[in-house]
Parts: C-alpha cells; structure tokens; sequence
C-alpha cells in the first residue's frame, strides 16, 4: 500500500518542479495536471486502504474541478497568446513592482 | 507486480516531461503517465475511474490541451536557458527536500491491513459509487454541475472577440475592388484558373497566355511559395510521351504533323519540382 | 522688613469681615429699568452696528451721515436713567440700598447656576454715573473731533458697544457676568486701538492691548473656576458669604489671581506695557477708555472682591507693592515722553497706582479708591479731551516740542486743561487735592515707606504736569509753518468745560466724609488710624513736595528753550522713561524671546526628535520595502517556488510536531 502512496508523492514532486522550471505556459499546465493525478492516486489508494468509496468519490470531483480548471486556464493562455504572441509564463511579468 | 511495471514507466515518463523541450511531446508524455494510472485505478478496484480517467482525461482535458497547442503553434519550443537567476537550482533543491521529506513521511507510517473494496464493490462498482455520489455528495456534485457551466461561460467571454468594424457587406467588397482599380489599376476581374491539360492535375500548373507566357496569378500564391508550381513548357515532356503513345498505339503516327507546343528546339525544360 | 509690617498687623488682629452682598431683588419701581440703562447703549450699538449695515443703500447713507446721534442719544439716556436711579436709591434707607434685579438664566451645567442678575449698589451706582456722565460727554465730543472721518457710525457703535460692556461689567452681580463685560470692554478696547486700522502701528498697538489683556484674564479666568471649585457659585452674594470659611491657601490664590486680572485690565506692572501703545486710537476713545472708564476696571474688581482681599494679607501687600511700583513707574515715563498723549498716559498709569494703592490698603483705602477714581476720571477726561482739542488745532500733531504758546490761540482749552491740570497735581482745594491727599495720607497711616514713595510720586507728578503745560500752552511758539492752531467747536469745548467744572468741584463728595459714609456698606466699616503726623502737616508737606515739582519743571522746562527736536545726548535716566522704562524691553526678555525660545526649541525637537523618529522609521520601512518587493517581480514562477517552499515548511512542522 505505501508503495501506491510514495509514487504519489514522486509524481507530486516532479509535478512540481515542472511547474517551477518550465515556461510554456502549456506545459505548466500540464505539470498541474500531473500534479492532481498524483493526489487522484493517493485518494484512490486510500480508499482501498479503508475499504469505502469517499477516496474514489474524490477523485472523481477532482477530475472534473481539474476539466473546468484547464478550460479556463487554457482560455487564458489563448487570449495572452492573441495579444502578446507568445505562452511563456515569464513574458507574462508585467504586474510587479 | 502491476504495479511495479507500470510505475517505473510513469516516473521516467513524468521525467521526460520535465526535459523534453517540446509540448507536443510533453503531452504525449503525460499521457503515456495518464494511462498508466488508469491501469493501476482498474488495479485498485475502482473500475469507473479507470474509465473515466481515460476517457475524460486522456481523451478530452488531453485532446484540449493538443488543440490549444496547435492554435498557438505546435512547434513552439523551451528554450533551455533559465531566464529568473536561481530558479532552477532552488527548483531543484526545494522539489527533492520537498519529495524526501513525503518519502520520508508516508514510509513512517503504518498503514496496517489493507481493508479493500470487495464489500463497499459489492454490486458493482459504477452503481456504488453512484449510490454514494447521489446522496451523501449530492450537493457538492450539484455544485460542480454549477462550476462547469461557470467554466464554459467563461471560456466562452475569454476567447470572444469583439468585432471592432462592422462586417463588410458585398456592396462595400465590390466599391473596395473598384476603388483599387481605380487607384492603383488592380485587376477588376476573377484571377484567372490554372491552366487545364488532359493529363495532368493542373491547380499547380498556370494557364498560358495568348502569347505563350504563363499567367501567374493563376496558381495560388501558397503552391508559388512552396515553389511546387510546374511551368508550362515542363510539360513537353508529357506531351511528347503522349504524342509517342499515341504513335505506338497507330503505327503511323508522324509526329512533325503534331501541333509544336513547346519552345522552337524542343528541348525539354526541368521542372522546379525536380530540382528540389 | 517694615514694608511687611502691614499684613503682620493684619494676621495678628484675625481676618477682618467685609460686608455680606445680599441685595434686594424685589425694589421695584424705577428699578426695574436698571437693564435698560445696558440695553440703551446696547441697542445703539447693534443698531449701528449689526444693522446698519445691512440697510438699504440709501437708508444706509442717511445713517452713516447721522449715526452718531443715536449713538449719543443712547448714552445720554442712560446717563438720565443713571441719575433716576441714583437718586432713587439716596430716597432709600441706608441699609436698603442695595438692589439687585434677575433678568434670566444665563446657564445652567451641573451645580452651576450662572444667572444674568444685576446688583445696583452704593458702589455700582456712582461707577454708573461716572461712565454714562462722563461717556456722554464724550460722545458729544467725538461729534466734533470725528467730523470729518468717513466712517463715524462704526466709531460711535464701537463707543456705544463699550459703554454697554463697561456697564455689564459694574452692574453683574456674579463674577461670570462681571467677566462678560470685562471681555466686552477688552473687545470694544481693541477695536477701538485700532479704529484707525489703516495705521501699521495703531492695529500693532491694539494687537498688543488684546493680547496683554488676556494674560491678565487668564488670572481673573482661573479665579471664577477657583471660586467655584470652593464655593460652588459666583454670585458677589454667595462668595461674599462663605469667603471666610475657605483656606488661607485658596484665599491667597484667589487674591493673586484676581490681582492678575486687574494688572493687566489696569495697566498696572508688570502688565503695563499696553497702555501707552494704546494712544494710537482717537482721542475720545483714549479719554474714555484708557483714561476715565476701562482701565478703572481693575480698581472696581479690588474693590468689589473687597470680601476676598480682607481675608488675604498677602494678596493686598501684593497690591499695594505693585501699586506703588507702578505709580513711580508711570511717573518716571510721563516725566519724559514729548508726546502729549503718552504723557498723559504714563500719567494715568501713575493715577491708577494711586487708586490700586488704597485699594490695597484695605477699608480704610477703599473709598478713597473710589473718590479718586472719580475725580480722576473727570480730571484725566478732561485733559484728554484738551489734548485732543490742541491736537485737532494742530494738524494732529502730538509732539509738544512743536507746540508752545497755545493758550492765546485756543483760550477754552487753555483753561479746561488748567483746571485739570490743577486738579491731577492736587493743587489745593481742587478735586485730586482732596482725592491724592487722603489717599497718602492712609498709605502713611499704613506704612512709612509706601507714604513716603506716594509723596514722591506726588512730586514728580506735579513735575511731569507742569512740564506738559509748560511745553503745550507757554513758552515761544514752536509750529510748523502750515499749521494754524484754532480754537475747537462748540460742540467740542462744552464737554471740556463740563469736565473742567467737574475737575474743580469734584472734591464736594468728601464734605462731610459722605464718600466714605456711603460706601461704608460695600466696603465695610473702620476705624482710621491716626497718621504719624497731623493731618494737617501732611498736607502741607505734599504740597510742598508738589510745588518743589513744579518748581523743577519750571527751572529745567519753563525758563529754557524748548528744542524742537528732541536732544539725544541725554542721561540714562530720561532715556529709560523715553523708552517707557524699558518695559517692553522686559517684556521681550522676560517672555517673549524665553517663549520664542521654547518655541523654536521644541520645533527643533519636533523636527529633528519626533519628526525625525517618525520619518526615519518611515523611511527605514521605505528603505527596506524598497529591497523586499523586488522579491515581487513579477514572475509567477518565482512565486511558485515561494508557495513550495512554505509548503515544504508547514510538512515539516506536521512531521515535528508528529514525530516529536
């Protein structure tokens, strides 16, 4: 069982560090992606632990929370893409000090 | 033993999408890891999410980000030089720390036996998870269902474009055609089609002028700059191959009784293709 | 130490009781008018004042043309209504005749009950005919000499604002009241300093009376709240009754604190310096107000809060000491000042001193006060009045090195202004003769040193009076070419010849000690002490010291030529009196620049101590802002990775806190 639970936490990890390191703002995204699969497989994991179906039920909103979650995101990339023609998230730095 | 099959392949994949420097590829990556975890959802007695993670994640959020991808340029790339001074090293350092200290956490802990779902499955996965779904997270599902229209709508504002001028109506197009006419001598009229010959697909091959040149506005200005455009007198070639068929097949055939359709020596041209 | 022997002699006998203030409110009669005697004048001023202005145009033009009329009008009415009043109250019995009258309610708060009650008494009826009768006069005069000033009206809504204030301040019978009147005097004091506002020097001058006279109502201010503190009311009635049961200590406070008010209303040191700026307001308003009436105030608050100073020793040494410090002070001045009206100033502060001296001198001094008060107020009215009227014969000129031998060309003058003159040396059996005399002779009843310092005063008075007449009236004349002295209206020489009269005769309210007989009921009944000396030969001796003034003036001013500028190379002492004996000077080294200093030290310390904490902590939060939100740049990868790191943090926490 740990087993499912630590290969969660890997994927998590390098979820994370694709966020951090990568620029395209699509692959970031994917990143986040890979990011909520990992918990998906920590909550199903846990459900078959506890032997009730509330990890599945989880999962499950959090695929469609992640569905809405990209339809926005990737709307925003497109329209950021209209104006500045570029997806890099660094070109996007404009609100600063 | 599934399991220790598939998860190697879903960290290299995982990886890779970490250094791979095209999205296209990324995302295939990410799918090769999505799939992955559908199989060791249908492992782990959830059989529904196996389906839906494929079918919804893999074949839609993945097929939308693939969209997304080649509107704004499929060939798009990372470069890999880190543009914020330290990122990635602290990246680096944070994420391994960070993975350590949950590899860490979770070995700590004694998970005990493994209940498993053959009780809370009894009856079929799909209908138990819909007995739990419509009762006990009947309002949060409802309040997804809201989330989701909220989605759409606003994907709907975000990729709107407003129209800035009003459309152009047939009598504005004709008055704009005549007024290039008149200004700058523009041709008036429809461009004129590519040249048709009996045997060759001819779009890429411009019509001849009355006095033997090609007319080039005949070809589309995509295959001109493609340079697949054929010339007129490349087609020697085909018409002498004719012409020698058609001896053949008679016996008799003289070919000075042929009409000339190439330049004076006859002498066959290359085609642009070929040089390519 | 013989200096302190007076209030020693005071301790030992116990506290003296003054006389309980219980009037009586049901009179009747013509009584019942005593408000109007302030509404009149009152009326007159808003008249002028609030409403005039507002007028139509037209109507406003015939206002401003006869706008002194009613002015004048007012004050003669309530000069008449004064004299009813006056003599309704000699109809009645001794013990009857103090009146009160309760308008209404001014206030109530808490346990303060501040009602607007009037008291009529011995003492506030022969103060009330002194400002009506004398303000009358001079509203008749201000008639003459402000013809020609544009904005007469104002000028006579401003006198008539002062007489209805003057009069509140007499008639209140509670110290809130008295207060009332005693800002209104101050305010219509200020406006009329600086009357003439287009002078720099004249809205200078009054600036500086205002602001002097509220340190003086600081005093007067703090002494109301104290009384309440300890009485719980501030009727004349209610402190006059438990003046005697409160402590030495707050007994003393009040004394002082009351004396404060009266130093600076009356012009006595250390609050003397205004009056003599004061001169830059129109001559009737110097007689009137610096001269006759307002300054005055103080002596009528000594004498009013007579229940208190008889209670407190020290507080009436302390008047006694200030007065005779300002009565040579205001001499000393007086001996050297070339202008005419500043001289008759220093004069009038010297007067005052007298006044405040019997004040201070307890029973015994306080209808002495009072007469010489009188008699002061017709012989110093007068001679401001004369002054004006050689003034107004000179082109408005007031320095007397240009004047000389003016008594062929304005003989009416001349001669009013002799008879004041007379009377302010106390040349025998003229009214300050009887008045200065008695009051001398008490002060040496009293004590030696304080007599003797008034004789002096005496002489240098006789001394300072003779040089302005010798300078004013004798001698070669010493005009300026385009001036062509003449003798004033009618309407402007009436009043003096009133006043003149006044001047000589003042003298017949001691026939018979009637003065002293009728006030006995305020100011509370005592046995004289015998002088040192017989009367007699105390008289003769201040005559004698006066004539020896005289007789210096003549030797040192009369018999030589009067220079036309003033000479330079002079000893110290004239150049100190020239400089009003330094006591702006004082003023500016004692308080001015000390508080000027303390001013701009804490400036400093404002600016540089809690200005500089302020805006350096602020600009320490600036300096280090200005670094940390460069860790705001604006890339959400950065951001990110601060995100992962506060999650790295709080995983640990929950392994610590779990493990540990």
């Amino acid at each position: 069982m740990t087993e499912y639970v630590v290969l969660s936490a890997i994927l998590f990890t390098i979820g994370c560090v694709g966020v951090l390191t990568r620029r395209n703002a699509i692959v970031v995204f994917m990143c986040v992606e890979l990011m909520l699969n990992a918990c998906n497989l920590a909550f199903v994991a846990f459900a078959r632990q506890h032997g009730n179906l509330d990890g599945q039920i989880t999962a499950f909103f959090v695929m469609v929370v992640a569905a809405a979650e990209v339809v926005i995101g990737l709307a925003i990339i497109m329209t950021i893409f209209r104006t500045r023609r570029s997806a890099s998230v660094d070109d996007a730095s404009l609100l600063k000090y | 033993m599934t399991f220790w099959i598939l998860a190697p392949i879903m960290v290299v994949a995982a990886l890779g999408i970490l250094f791979v420097r095209k999205a296209v590829h990324a995302a295939l990556l990410l799918a090769v890891v999505m799939i992955n975890l559908a199989f060791l959802y249908a492992v782990m007695d959830a059989p529904f999410l196996f389906a839906v993670q494929i079918i919804v994640y893999t074949g839609a959020i993945l097929m939308l980000f693939l969209f997304v991808m080649m509107l704004i340029g499929v060939d798009a790339t990372d470069s890999s030089v880190e543009t914020i001074r330290g990122q990635r090293a602290m990246a680096v350092v944070l994420g391994l720390l960070f993975g350590a200290v949950l590899v860490i956490g979770v070995s700590q802990v004694t998970l005990g036996t493994v209940v498993g779902l053959d009780d809370a499955n009894e009856g079929g996965n799909v209908q138990a998870i819909a007995n739990v779904l419509f009762s006990k997270y009947v309002f949060a599902f409802e309040a997804t269902s809201a989330l989701l229209i909220t989605a759409a709508l606003g994907a709907m504002v975000l990729a709107h474009r407003e129209r800035l001028t009003p459309k152009a109506t047939q009598a504005d197009l004709a008055a704009q055609r005549m007024r290039d006419y008149a200004d700058h001598g523009k041709h008036l009229g429809p461009l004129p089609s590519p040249g048709v010959y009996a045997r060759h697909n001819a779009v890429d091959t411009p019509a001849l002028l009355p006095d033997g040149t090609a007319a080039e506005s005949s070809v589309s200005r995509v295959l001109a700059a493609r340079g697949t455009v054929r010339s007129a007198p490349a087609m020697v070639d085909d018409i002498d191959d004719v012409r020698r068929q058609l001896s053949g097949l008679d016996g008799h055939g003289d070919p000075t009784e042929m009409p000339e359709t190439s330049g004076k020596d006859g002498a066959p041209a290359s085609t642009t293709e070929d040089e390519k | 130490m013989n200096l302190l022997s007076h209030s020693v002699l005071l301790a030992a006998e116990g506290p003296a009781n003054a006389p309980v203030v219980s009037p009586d409110t049901g009179a009747g009669g013509v009584f019942d008018l005593l408000w109007l005697v302030i509404g009149l004048p009152l009326l007159g001023a808003v008249l002028l004042l609030g409403v005039a202005p507002f007028l139509p145009a037209s109507l406003k033009a015939a206002v401003d043309k006869h706008g002194h009329l009613v002015g004048t009008a007012a004050a003669v009415l309530s000069f008449v209504l004064s004299l009813v009043l006056f003599v309704s109250l000699l109809g009645r019995d001794a013990e009857e005749r103090q009146v009160g009258q309760h308008l209404w309610t001014w206030f109530e708060t808490g346990q303060l009950s501040v009602g607007m009650d009037l008291l009529y008494d011995q003492l506030s009826a022969l103060f009330l005919l002194l400002i009506t009768g004398v303000g009358s006069l001079i509203h008749v005069y201000a008639i003459g000499y402000m013809e020609h000033d544009a904005r007469r009206r104002r000028f006579f809504g401003y006198l008539n604002l002062f007489v209805a204030a003057m009069l509140t301040l007499i008639l209140s019978a509670n110290f809130v009241g008295l207060f009332l009147g005693w800002e209104g005097v101050g305010l219509a004091s200020y406006l009329l300093i600086g009357f003439w506002q287009h002078k720099p020097s004249a809205a200078a001058a009054a600036k500086k009376a205002f602001v002097i006279n509220r340190v003086g109502d600081i005093g007067l201010t703090l002494a109301i709240a104290l009384m309440f503190a300890t009485f719980g009311t501030t009727d004349f009635g209610g402190v006059s009754e438990l003046a005697s049961q409160a402590d030495q200590g707050t007994l003393n406070a009040l004394g002082l604190l009351l004396l404060l008010g009266a130093c600076g209303k009356s012009a006595q040191v250390p609050l003397q310096s205004w009056l003599l700026d004061a001169m830059e307001g129109p001559t009737p308003v110097s007689a009137l107000i610096h001269a006759a009436t307002m300054v005055t105030a103080g002596v009528y608050l000594v004498v009013r809060s007579n229940f208190i100073y008889e209670l407190t020793p020290l507080a009436q040494t302390t008047v006694v000491i200030v007065a005779t410090v300002t009565l040579l002070w205001g001499a000393v001045i007086g001996c050297a000042k070339d202008d005419i009206k500043k001289a008759l100033a220093g004069s009038t502060m010297s007067q005052i001193g007298y006044m405040m001296l019997a004040a201070g001198l307890g029973p015994v001094g306080y209808p002495f006060a009072i007469f010489h008060l009188l008699t002061h107020g017709f012989f110093k009215a007068n001679m401001f009045l004369g002054a004006g009227s050689v003034m107004h014969g000179m082109n408005d000129d007031v320095d007397m090195r240009r004047y000389g031998a003016l008594r062929k060309a304005m003989p009416v003058t001349f001669l009013t202004f002799a008879m004041g003159y007379l009377a302010i040396i106390g040349f025998p059996l003229f009214s300050g003769f009887w008045s200065k005399d008695r009051i001398i002779e008490t002060a040496l009843a009293d004590n030696l040193v304080i007599g003797l310092l008034a004789m002096l005063g005496a002489g240098v008075t006789g001394f300072y009076m003779t040089r302005l007449m010798l300078m004013t009236f004798f001698g070669e004349k010493r005009w300026a070419e385009d001036v062509h002295p003449h003798e004033s209206p009618r309407v402007m020489t009436v009043p003096l010849i009133v006043l003149a009269a006044l001047s000589v005769l003042g003298g017949v309210l001691l026939l018979g000690d009637w003065i002293v007989t009728w006030l006995e009921p305020v100011t509370g009944h005592v046995e004289h002490h015998e002088p040192p000396l017989p009367a007699l030969v105390i008289t003769l001796m201040i005559t004698a010291v006066v004539a020896i003034g005289v007789a210096a003036a003549w030797f040192l001013v009369g018999k030589r030529e009067v220079p036309r500028e003033a000479p330079q190379d002079v000893s110290f002492a004239t150049r100190a009196a020239r400089a009003d004996l330094y006591g702006d000077a004082i003023n500016d080294g004692v308080v001015v620049r000390p508080g000027a200093g303390l001013v701009s030290g804490l400036l400093t310390l404002d600016r540089g101590g809690i200005d500089g904490a302020v805006m350096g902590g602020a600009a320490a939060v600036r300096g280090v802002s200005s670094t940390l939100r460069r860790v705001q740049n604006g890339f959400v990868r950065s951001y990110a990775l601060s995100l992962l790191g506060g999650a790295l943090l709080v995983v640990l926490a929950l392994l610590a806190v779990n493990l540990g």
